[in-house]
């Protein structure tokens, strides 16, 4: 409905707009120029120079992770880059493989106490990242309650000394903390499905299984990609999973920026990596959508 | 009826028990008379509390998080309200682009907003770190939420119990405050509450943007290296781990209440 007149609307909305621009679009404007800086020491070189982005990409010596080849003078940012895009990659997927079937259950099998369902899943979401990362260190933990527990079962007699500080433990603790984000969407998308286009497609003679391939799993794909990117940007950047339960091998790229711009001095390279990063990010999520259709499947839903 | 046994329903239970597990291990170990977490349990107790409660810098934090919490989450709030109203009831030019600009911080990794901020802080406006900061970083955290809660409810109701006020001749301000908000209330409720979890919960922005006032999410932070302070870091985090299921059941509920109530009829 469109009751009032442009400019009371754009008054009404005005306060809220100035305290993003303050907010949000100065510090990327402001990151977004401080990369074009450099500086050595404590000082802070104004002059506009590519310089951040090169030495990125220079060619050198160079080191091997994982057989990957990386030939460049500072490879610790690419290869953090792609590590972290690995581990969120593997964690999204497992996110989305472990969520699904429970959105599933919300949307077509919950009938009664649908609140109560809801209200336990919506609880872990806000209640506090730091604290949920913080409870798998309990968990994996050197003096931890799987070895504390194992050596009481008298299975073990040393402490398993692989369950905490690795790429593993992260991925673990990142899909923990991130899958109640995802069942939402998926639910949600779920739940709009029309039940007469079940009931048709049996009807008309479709299997279980070919009903679910050909109407449920199309029809969820708007919540599952929503459910998908909602989970994968943010986990490439995190900074509290890998620093509480990664160890020195479970770094990830956010890892390195929070060092640039608190501990090595070192911010206008910070910037430019976060730059880059964000748009490696846009990249690879213009390019997942492109490549599933994803304005085709908009069109087709609706 | 009777139903046959759905392999769903275990898989749903299993998926709550994983969701709640590593979590609930916090309160069981807070109460354990240990300095460890670590099975087998020794005993029930209350003491780690009682050190929590007598540890002044974590008091300190808890006030300055309750502080820049309740700050933020009716500044955000007043001002995500007109936000939405605008968005909903009026022609606003661009306002498609305008709300997916206000709705990035749910995109962008929150490092990237920290050193941002910390760069327009430090270097641009040259102030020095402190509670206002934080608060700042997290009013532009807060706003897209508030906006969203609000929208959905501005969205929700009959608007032409809105029409009917005005062709009955109330002024917009007279039918903004007699029928738009109570309407809108619910949804003004969730939005407090949310944006005060999100406030107290957040760490990365904190962490970059505090000064020598610590939130209590950056003292926790900073308590967990020390083994020794474990017992205490447990009991506070039980506590806040219970407080905010609270305030969540409660938002819930409120908003729940919003939408049974639609009807015109309920009011």
């Amino acid at each position: 409905m469109t009751s009032g007149s442009a400019r009371t609307g754009l008054s009404l909305l005005s306060p809220a707009f100035l305290v993003m621009a303050a907010t949000l679009l100065a510090p990327v404007v402001a990151l977004i120029v401080m990369s074009f800086w450099t500086q050595s020491g404590f000082e802070i070189d104004r002059t506009f120079t590519l310089a951040n982005y090169s030495r990125l990409v220079e060619p050198g010596e160079g080191t091997v992770w994982y057989g990957i080849r990386f030939p460049l003078a500072y490879p610790v940012p690419a290869v953090l880059m792609v590590k972290s895009l690995a581990m969120s990659l593997v964690a999204t997927i497992c996110v989305i493989g472990v969520a699904w079937p429970m959105a599933y259950f919300l949307a077509f099998r919950v009938t009664r106490y649908k609140a109560m369902w809801m209200i336990l899943l919506t609880i872990p979401f806000w209640t506090s990242y730091l604290l949920r990362v913080f409870s798998w260190k309990i968990v994996l933990g050197f003096n931890g309650a799987i070895n504390s527990g194992l050596q009481w079962l008298g299975l073990i007699r040393e402490p398993l000394e692989f369950l905490l500080y690795n790429p593993l433990a992260v991925m673990i603790t990142l899909a923990h903390s991130w899958i109640a984000f995802s069942v939402l969407p998926i639910y949600v998308s779920l739940e709009k499905i029309d039940r007469t286009l079940l009931e048709a497609a049996s009807d008309l003679g479709d299997s279980r299984w070919k009903r679910f391939r050909r109407i449920t799993l199309p029809l969820s794909m708007p919540g599952t990609i929503a459910a998908t990117l909602l989970v994968f940007i943010p986990t490439v950047g995190d900074y509290v999973t890998p620093t509480l339960v990664g160890g020195p091998g479970g770094t990830m790229i956010g890892s390195l920026v929070q060092q640039l711009f608190l501990r090595q001095d070192n911010a206008p390279m910070g910037a430019a990596i976060s730059i880059v990063m964000m748009l490696i990010i846009a990249v690879l999520v213009g390019l997942f959508l492109w490549l599933i259709g994803y304005g085709r499947i908009r069109r087709r839903i609706g | 009826m009777t139903r046959r046994f759905d392999p769903l329903f275990l898989y749903a239970v299993l998926f709550v028990l994983f969701l709640y597990g590593p979590m609930l291990l916090m309160p069981l170990f807070s109460l354990n008379d240990g300095n460890f977490a670590t099975f087998p349990l020794k005993g029930f107790t209350l003491r780690h509390y009682g050190e929590m409660a007598q540890n002044t810098s974590m008091m300190t934090a808890l006030k300055n998080s309750l502080i820049v919490g309740l700050g933020v989450s009716v500044t955000a709030t007043a001002l995500a309200l007109p936000a939405a109203l605008a968005l909903t009831r009026y022609r606003v030019p661009a306002g498609g682009a305008i709300l997916s600009f206000m709705m990035l911080p749910l995109v962008v990794p929150s490092i990237v907003l920290a050193v941002g901020l910390l760069i327009v802080v430090l270097r641009l406006l040259s102030l020095p770190l402190s509670l206002w900061t934080v608060a700042a970083g997290h009013l532009m955290l807060c706003i897209p939420f508030g906006m969203t809660v609000l929208m959905s409810r501005l969205e929700g109701f009959d608007k032409s119990l809105e029409e009917a006020s005005r062709d009955l001749g109330a002024s917009g301000w007279s039918t903004f405050r007699r029928v738009t908000l109570p309407l809108a209330a619910p949804g003004v409720i969730s939005s407090l509450l949310l944006c005060f979890i999100i406030s107290f919960d957040e760490f990365v922005i904190s962490f970059f943007l505090t000064g020598t006032d610590n939130t209590l999410p950056v003292f926790l932070f900073s308590q967990l290296r020390f083994p020794n302070r474990l017992p205490g870091t447990l009991a506070l985090g039980s506590l806040i781990l219970v407080g905010s299921a609270v305030l969540v059941i409660v938002a819930e509920i409120v908003r729940k209440r919003g939408v049974a109530s639609d009807n015109p009829g309920d009011i």
